[in-house]
C-alpha cells in the first residue's frame, strides 16, 4: 500500500511541480498538459516545452503549435543519437514554466542525470515551475501492486519522495471502454512491442483496476491536504470533518440493527461515536425482555467501539439533546418510530422533538427495512421557545373552557373549577411557571366570563362566586408556583445525578489507569467532556512544573505556565473566573492530596465569555480530588517500579563483577604461587614437584589467556565492534582447526568427526566460527567424563549447514536448554566446573551475527547435542 | 646447526618481554635488543643479525612499515609477533615480506620451531630435489609424491600447490601468496579455489583429513606445511 504522502512544512521557495496523472498510456495526459500550458501562455506566462513526446499523434502535435520548444540534446549511445532534454538550455532560457513529458523516463547513459525526474528536480531547484506527466504504474511504491494487476514489471519508476514534493496532481481520467476504443483507432502510443502483451494490458479488468488505483491515490492526497490545512490553520473540532455521532437506544426491537448502522456511519465519516440510553420514569414499566434488549444494545455498542452513556431524564429527546450539545455531538442517529401513529400523535414522537429542537445537529433516521436507508433530515427551524409555551398556555385555557362549555349544561358551574385547576397543573408541569400563571389568570377570567352568571360578562351576580373565583386564582397561583418549584428541583436533582454519574465514570476510568499517562488521558477526556473545555495537566517534573498532557490542539503560553506554578505553590485556585490572576486564559485547579499538591489541572473554556457556574465549580473540585488521588497513586507506583528495577540492576552488576573478579584472580593464585615456590631458595623441591608446579602455572596461564580472550570477545560483540568477514570456507578445515586449537585439552578423548564429502564451501568467518567450535567443544569436554567420546557431525539441511557437537555427559536440565546461552550462566552442577560461562554466549553472538542459530537439546541415552546452523547464502 | 653464532634481534617495546626472550634464547643465540622501529632499522644495519623477531605493536612505527623498509635492502628472515585478533595486520606484514608469525602469548617451543625454520632458509640448499618429512616424500625431479611409500596421484594444480608449500616448508604462506604462486596474480582473493584444492590434497595425503598434521591451517592467514 502506498505511504501517505506528506506535504512540505512550509511553501518551498523554489519551483512547483504539477503532475498530470493517468492510469494508462493513452488517457490523454500529454494532451491535457499541453492544453493547460496553452492556457497559461494565453495568460502571458512564459512557457517553454522542455521535452514532449508526441508519438506522431496529430492532435497532440497540433497543440505544440505556438509553444516555444527548446531543442533536445542528442546523446549518442551505441552509435545512435537519442534525444534527451537539454537542461542547460532551459536554465539559460529561464522560463517561468517548463513542460517535461514522462517524469519516469530513464535517460540515455551519458546524460547528466540517470533519470528524468532528477532533471526536473534540478529545474525546480532553479525556480522553474514544471508540468509533467506520469502513469500510476510509474510510482515506486505501487510497482508491486501494478505488477500483480497487469502481470508486467515496470522499470521506469519515480520514487515516492519525489511524489511527496509534487504540489498539484491533475488526474486525467477516461472510462476504460473509451481507452480501448482509442487503442483500436490507433490513437494510443504503446511502448510495448509484443502485441500479445499489449492486448493483455489493455483488458477492461486491468484498466479498471489501474483506474481505481489512480483515483484513490489522488483522493488520498486531497484528504491529507485538507488535514494539513486544518493543522496549519490551527482549526480543531468541532469541525464538520471531525464527526461525533450519538446513537439513541430505545427499548424497541431496532436496537442491534441501529447500533451496527451507527458503527458503519461512524466508520464512513471517520468520527467518534457514542450510544446513549435515556431512563425515563416510564421505564419502570418495561418488561424484563425489553430491559435485556437495552442492555444488549449497550454492550454491543461498547464492543463495537462506542462510549456508552446512561442518563435519567423526563424526556428522551430533551435529555439526548442536552447531552449532545454539551459534548459537541455533530450527528444524532435514531431509529424510525415503531409506535403506532395514534400514540405518536398523542404523545409526540421522540424523533419529531429531536428534529425540531436539534438546532444545527443533523439527525439520521435508520429504518428497519432490510437495507438501512440513511436519510439525512436537514437542519430544522428552531422556534422561539418561550413564546410557544405561552401560546400553548393560552390554548390550554381555551381547551379547558371548551371542555367546560361541553359539560356545563349537566353540572353546576362551580364544578367546572376542577377543569381549570387541571389545566393549571398541566401547564405548571409541562410548560413552566410563567405559562402556568398565565393559565391561572386566563382560567379565572374565562370561568368568570363564560360560566359564572351572568354569562359573557365579567360581572358576578352571586357573591359566592366571588369566593370561588378568588379561591380558584389563589389555588392556581400556589399550584403553579409549587409545581414549578418541584419541577425545578427535579431538574436540579437530575443535573446533580448526571454529574455524579460523570464523576463515577471518571473514577472508574482512573481506577483502571495503569500509569501516569493513562491517568492524564482519562482526566483530560472526562473533564473535557463534562465541562466542554480543553484541559491541560501539569505535573512536577524535575524541579519545575511542566505540562504533562494536554487536550489535542491546546497551547499553553508561558504566562499561563506561571499561573499554574503559582497554583502549585500555593495550593489555591487561580486564573480565569477566580479572584486571583483572573486574566489568565485557563482556570487552574490544584490537585491536592493529604501529602500536598501533586499537580495542577488547567481548564480552558471553548467560549472565553463563559464562566463556570457555582455547581460546575463544585463538580470540578470533586473531579480534581479524584484526579489528584489517581496521580498520586500512579506516581508512587512509578517510583516503586523504578526502585525495584534499580535494585535488581545493582544486584546483577555486583554479582557479575564478583564473578569476573573471581575468575580472573583464581588462575593468578596458582601462577603466583607456583612461581614464588620455584623462586624461593628455602623451599626444597624434587624434580617431579618442580615439574608439577611449572605445569600448573602453565595451564593456569593458558586458562587466564582464554578468559581474557572471552571477555574481549564479549565486549566486542556487545559494542558491535566485531567485524564479520565472510569467505567461502571448508567446514572440515574449520573443525580441524578448532580441534588443533584445543590441543592438549582434548587429552585422550575419542573425537569422531563425520563430514560428508559433497558438502559445499560455506560463506563464514573462519576465525570466528573456529572460536565458536572451540567454545562448544570445550563445553562438551567440561560436562562429560574423560572417557566419553565426542561426536562432531556436519550436514546440509535445506538452506543451512548444521554442525552438531554431541557428548555423552550428564545432559542439561530442560529448563536450562535456552538459558545456557545467556551470559555468565552456568548450570549448577556438583563438581568443580571451571570457566566463566561466557563461551556459549559468545558462540551465540557470533553465530547470530552471521545469520545463523545455535541450540541445545538432550540426546537419548544421556548427553547433550549442541547444533549450530549457518546459512548457505 | 651451529646456532651458537647466530644472532637474533628482538624488537619489542615491552621490557619484560625482551627480558624473557633474552633469558630463554640466550643459551642458544646471541640476543640483541631494540625497543622501537627506528632502533630496529638501525640495529639491523649496524649489527647484521641473522634473524629479526619483530613486534607489530611498536610505538613509533607500524611493524608492517618496518618490514617494508627492511625488505628494501635486505632479505634477512623476519618473524613478526602480534596478538590474536589482528589477522589483517599479520597478512599485511607477510605480504610485505615477513617470513612467519607468532601469536602472543606464545611458548618458547613454538618460537624455537619458527626460528629454526626461518634460519634454515638461509642455509637451505634450494636445489634439493627431494623433500621428505614424516611419511611424506615429494620428489620434485620426478614430480612424484609418496605417502607411506605409496604413490599419490595428484592433479597438476594440486601438485603445484604442494610444491609451493614444500618450497616454503615450515613457513606460513598467506592465501594470496598461494593463489599468486599457483594460479597467478589474476586469481587473488579467489579463496574458494584454494580451499577446494587444499581439501582435496588433504584427503589424498593426510592420514586423517579432518585432523591434518602436514598441511596445517593458520586461521584467517593461510596455510603451512609442517616439518615433523
Amino acid at each position: 500500500m502506498p505511504d501517505k504522502p506528506s506535504l512540505p512544512e512550509t511553501a518551498p521557495a523554489r519551483g512547483r511541480l504539477k503532475i498530470f496523472l493517468g492510469y494508462a498510456a493513452g488517457v490523454g495526459k500529454t494532451y491535457a498538459m499541453l492544453e493547460a500550458a496553452r492556457q497559461c501562455k494565453n495568460q502571458a506566462v512564459d512557457v517553454v516545452v522542455g521535452i514532449v513526446e508526441t508519438h506522431n499523434q496529430p492532435e497532440t502535435e497540433a497543440f505544440l503549435q505556438g509553444l516555444e520548444v527548446i531543442p533536445p540534446r542528442k546523446i549518442t549511445y551505441d552509435n545512435i543519437p537519442l534525444p534527451e532534454m537539454d537542461i542547460d538550455a532551459i536554465l539559460r532560457r529561464q522560463p517561468r514554466l517548463a513542460l517535461v513529458d514522462d517524469l519516469a523516463h530513464i535517460n540515455t547513459p551519458g546524460s547528466r542525470h540517470a533519470r528524468r525526474y532528477q532533471d526536473v528536480l534540478e529545474l525546480l531547484e532553479a525556480g522553474v515551475y514544471v508540468y509533467s506527466t506520469l502513469d500510476i504504474q510509474n510510482i515506486e511504491s505501487l510497482k508491486d501492486v501494478v505488477a500483480q494487476i497487469t502481470g508486467m514489471k515496470v522499470r521506469e519508476t519515480v520514487p515516492d519522495s519525489v511524489m511527496d514534493a509534487v504540489t498539484d496532481i491533475h488526474l486525467i481520467d477516461l472510462p476504460p471502454d473509451e481507452l480501448v476504443q482509442r487503442l483500436k483507432d490507433g490513437k494510443v502510443y504503446v511502448p510495448i512491442q509484443d502485441g500479445h502483451a499489449v492486448e493483455k494490458f489493455f483488458r477492461i479488468g486491468n484498466l479498471t483496476a489501474l483506474r481505481e488505483l489512480a483515483l484513490r491515490r489522488a483522493a488520498e492526497r486531497v484528504d491529507v491536504q485538507m488535514r494539513a490545512y486544518m493543522r496549519t490553520s490551527a482549526i480543531s473540532g468541532p469541525w464538520p470533518a471531525g464527526e461525533r455521532l450519538l446513537v439513541c437506544i430505545s427499548p424497541g426491537a431496532l436496537g442491534e440493527h441501529l447500533i451496527r448502522a451507527a458503527r458503519r456511519l461512524a466508520d464512513e465519516l471517520k468520527g467518534e461515536w457514542f450510544a446513549i440510553y435515556v431512563e425515563t420514569p416510564n421505564d419502570a414499566r418495561l418488561s424484563q425482555e425489553q430491559r435485556d434488549q437495552v442492555a444488549r444494545s449497550l454492550r454491543l455498542a461498547e464492543q463495537l467501539g462506542a462510549r456508552t452513556i446512561s442518563r435519567p431524564g423526563q424526556s428522551v429527546a430533551e435529555t439526548v439533546l442536552e447531552y449532545a450539545r454539551r459534548h459537541n455531538i455533530t450527528k444524532i442517529i435514531a431509529g424510525k418510530p415503531v409506535r403506532s401513529r395514534w400514540i405518536e400523535a398523542l404523545r409526540g414522537s421522540v424523533l419529531d422533538r429531536l428534529i425540531r429542537a436539534g438546532g444545527n445537529i443533523d439527525i439520521y433516521v435508520i429504518s428497519s427495512e432490510a437495507e438501512p436507508q440513511l436519510r439525512q433530515i436537514g437542519e430544522a427551524w428552531r422556534p422561539h421557545r418561550p413564546l410557544w409555551r405561552y401560546l400553548l398556555a393560552v390554548l390550554l385555557a381555551g381547551a379547558a373552557t371548551g371542555l367546560g362549555a361541553l359539560i356545563a349544561p349537566y353540572f353546576h358551574p362551580t364544578n367546572l373549577v376542577v377543569i381549570y385547576l387541571l389545566s393549571v397543573v398541566l401547564a405548571a408541569v409541562y410548560l413552566g411557571r410563567g405559562p402556568a400563571i398565565l393559565v391561572s389568570f386566563l382560567g379565572v377570567a374565562a370561568f368568570d366570563f363564560f360560566f359564572v352568571p351572568p354569562p359573557l360578562t365579567l360581572a358576578v351576580d352571586d357573591t359566592e362566586y366571588l369566593l370561588t373565583l378568588i379561591g380558584l386564582l389563589a389555588v392556581s397561583l400556589v399550584l403553579s408556583q409549587l409545581t414549578a418549584m418541584v419541577r425545578l428541583q427535579a431538574e436540579a436533582v437530575q443535573q446533580r445525578e448526571a454529574e455524579t454519574v460523570e464523576l463515577y465514570e471518571l473514577g472508574r476510568d482512573l481506577t483502571v489507569a495503569a500509569d501516569l499517562e493513562a491517568v492524564c488521558q482519562a482526566a483530560i477526556f472526562h473533564v473535557g467532556q463534562t465541562f466542554s473545555r480543553e484541559v491541560a495537566v501539569f505535573l512536577p517534573i524535575g524541579n519545575s512544573l511542566k505540562v504533562y498532557s494536554v487536550s489535542p490542539g491546546l497551547l499553553v503560553s508561558d504566562e499561563d505556565s506561571g499561573v499554574a506554578t503559582w497554583t502549585f505553590e500555593h495550593g489555591q485556585v487561580a486564573g480565569r473566573g477566580t479572584e486571583t490572576l483572573s486574566e489568565a486564559t485557563l482556570r487552574y485547579q490544584p490537585l491536592k492530596t493529604t501529602r500536598g499538591v501533586v499537580g495542577v489541572l488547567g481548564v480552558k473554556p471553548a467560549d472565553p465569555a463563559r464562566y463556570l457556574s457555582r455547581d460546575q465549580v463544585r463538580t470540578l473540585d470533586a473531579f480534581a480530588n479524584q484526579i489528584a488521588l489517581a496521580v498520586e497513586r500512579a506516581s508512587l507506583a512509578e517510583q516503586a517500579r523504578q526502585a525495584e528495577v534499580l535494585e535488581i540492576t545493582d544486584k546483577l552488576q555486583n554479582a557479575l563483577l564478583n564473578s569476573i573478579s573471581h575468575d580472573l584472580r583464581t588462575p593468578l593464585v596458582s601462577i603466583t604461587g607456583a612461581l614464588s615456590s620455584l623462586a624461593d631458595d628455602r623451599i626444597l623441591l624434587d624434580e617431579s614437584s618442580r615439574r608439577s608446579l611449572v605445569e600448573t602455572a602453565s595451564e593456569e596461564a593458558d586458562r587466564l589467556n582464554r578468559l581474557v580472550g572471552n571477555l574481549l570477545d564479549m565486549t566486542r560483540l556487545e559494542s558491535g565492534a566485531m567485524r564479520i568477514k565472510r569467505d567461502a570456507c571448508d567446514i572440515q578445515d574449520v573443525i580441524g582447526s578448532a580441534l588443533e586449537e584445543l590441543g592438549g585439552r582434548l587429552g585422550d578423548r575419542k573425537i569422531q568427526v563425520e563430514i560428508p564429502s559433497e558438502l559445499p564451501l560455506i560463506p563464514l568467518d573462519f576465525v570466528l566460527v573456529e572460536r565458536v567450535l572451540v567454545n562448544v567443544i570445550d563445553n562438551a569436554l567440561k560436562y562429560s567424563q574423560a572417557d566419553m567420546p565426542i561426536e562432531i557431525k556436519a550436514l546440509a539441511a535445506g538452506a543451512f549447514i548444521e554442525i552438531e557437537v554431541a557428548d555423552r555427559g550428564t545432559g542439561i536440565p530442560s529448563e536450562d536448554l535456552t538459558r545456557i546461552f545467556d551470559k555468565f550462566y552456568r548450570v549448577q552442577r556438583p563438581g568443580n566446573v571451571s570457566g566463566t560461562g561466557l563461551g556459549l554466549a559468545i558462540s551465540k553472538g557470533i553465530v547470530q551475527a552471521q545469520g545463523g542459530f545455535i541450540s541445545a537439546e538432550n540426546r537419548a541415552g544421556g548427553g547433550t547435542i549442541i547444533t549450530i546452523s549457518l546459512p548457505l547464502e | 646447526m651451529a646456532e651458537m653464532n647466530l644472532r637474533v634481534l628482538v624488537v619489542d617495546d615491552e621490557r619484560s618481554i625482551r627480558r624473557f626472550l633474552k633469558a630463554s634464547l640466550g643459551s642458544q643465540f646471541v640476543v640483541l635488543e631494540a625497543a622501537s622501529g627506528e632502533e630496529a632499522l638501525a640495529a639491523v644495519a649496524s649489527e647484521h643479525p641473522d634473524v629479526v623477531l619483530l613486534d607489530l605493536g611498536l610505538p613509533d612505527m607500524d611493524g608492517v612499515e618496518v618490514t617494508r623498509r627492511l625488505r628494501e635492502w635486505t632479505q634477512i628472515p623476519i618473524i613478526i609477533v602480534s596478538v590474536r585478533e589482528q589477522e589483517k595486520d599479520k597478512i599485511a606484514a607477510l605480504d610485505a615480506g615477513a617470513d612467519d608469525y607468532l601469536t602472543k602469548p606464545f611458548g618458547v617451543g613454538e618460537l624455537m620451531a619458527r626460528l629454526r625454520v626461518a634460519l634454515r632458509r638461509t642455509t637451505q640448499i634450494d636445489n634439493e630435489p627431494v623433500f621428505s618429512t614424516g611419511n611424506l616424500v615429494v620428489d620434485m625431479n620426478q614430480r612424484e609424491v609418496r605417502m607411506n611409500e605409496q604413490p599419490v596421484s595428484l592433479t597438476p594444480t594440486e601438485y603445484d600447490l604442494l610444491r609451493t608449500l614444500v618450497k616454503h616448508a615450515g613457513k606460513v604462506l598467506t592465501h594470496d601468496q598461494l593463489l599468486r604462486a599457483v594460479w597467478g596474480t589474476a586469481y587473488e582473493s579467489e579463496t574458494h579455489m584454494l580451499q577446494v584444492n587444499i581439501s582435496n590434497l588433504r584427503r589424498k595425503i593426510e592420514p586423517d583429513p579432518s585432523r591434518p598434521i602436514y598441511i596445517v591451517t593458520e586461521p584467517g592467514v593461510g596455510y603451512r606445511l609442517k616439518i615433523l
